[in-house]
């Protein structure tokens, strides 16, 4: 990992992968989304809307798998010195903070029809908000103020506190049983019947490598404006 | 209760919201990094 510590090595590989994460992803999500709407066939219980599962579960993934990041970007910082790391850690920020956003709505949108309900305090749902909030005070911290490496320290602590919410949002449906349903998908198998569960795993990879190819682009503009500043800063010395 | 228009609600938030960051991300890094090289070549 710490090959790719120097920006200059990393550019060099980040700027082919770009444009291939990016568009490849559009076209795996793509032809998800077209077979969750047309292809597969309605659930016997809750008949159309189990399609909006095609979108809600990709969004609460990468939610949950981008403070991971934000995380594991946070003890590379802290531990090795990592010069990339708050850079990766600030460009998951933004992308996390939509995706946990776009679960939280999908989720809403989904319990009208099935539970009769826009919103309840239930456990997942509740984590899943505090998930947001953390995502929204990550990146009011990681901005800073003039010290940006300060600023970069006390968001990679914050980072790494609040992965403490992961195994909440994972258990909260076992610790807490009232109206999110258990988990569906586990190491052992899947409840969802394989003619709806296919094209899942093809949305969840599709999105997965959009927000690569998002977090890419963030990393890329983080260090073009760093030594955009840096000149600056060389210019303005007498 | 029509089901439609919440999958079809469902959809449309999570496609608009997903182009709009790729979009605003790749033009946010192709303007940094035209700034970037105008910086270098500026005497």
């Amino acid at each position: 990992m710490h090959g790719f510590a120097n920006p200059a090595r990393f550019l060099r590989i980040a700027r082919p992968l770009t444009p291939w994460l990016t568009l490849s992803g559009l076209v795996v999500t793509t032809a998800a989304l077209l077979a969750g709407l047309f292809v597969t066939p309605p659930d016997y219980l809750q008949g159309e809307t189990v399609r909006i599962m095609y979108v809600h579960v990709p969004t609460a993934w990468l939610g949950m798998a981008g403070w991971a990041g934000i995380a594991a970007a946070g003890a590379a910082q802290l531990i090795w010195r990592h010069p990339l790391a708050i850079v990766a850690g600030r460009a998951m920020a933004a992308p996390g903070a939509l995706f946990t956003a776009l679960a939280l709505a999908t989720g809403s949108i989904w319990g009208r029809p099935t539970w009769g309900t826009w919103w309840q305090w239930d456990g997942r749902l509740t984590s899943m908000l505090l998930l947001l909030f953390l995502y929204l005070g990550y990146i009011a911290l990681a901005q800073g103020g003039e010290d940006r490496d300060r600023a970069g320290r006390i968001a990679a602590v914050f980072g790494l506190a609040g992965a403490i919410n992961l195994p909440v949002i994972h258990y909260s449906v076992l610790w807490w049983r009232t109206l999110h349903q258990g988990p569906s998908i586990t190491l052992g198998g899947s409840t969802i019947d394989p003619a709806i569960l296919w094209p899942l795993p093809v949305a969840v990879l599709g999105f997965t490598l959009i927000f690569a190819g998002i977090v890419l682009m963030r990393m890329r503009a983080d260090i073009a404006r760093t030594r955009v500043e840096a000149r600056l800063r060389r210019l303005a010395q007498p | 209760m029509n089901p439609w228009p919440f999958v079809i609600a469902a959809y449309g938030i999570v496609v608009a919201g997903t182009l709009a960051l790729v979009l605003a991300s790749w033009f946010g890094m192709r303007s940094a990094e035209a700034a970037a090289d105008a910086s270098r070549t500026e005497p």
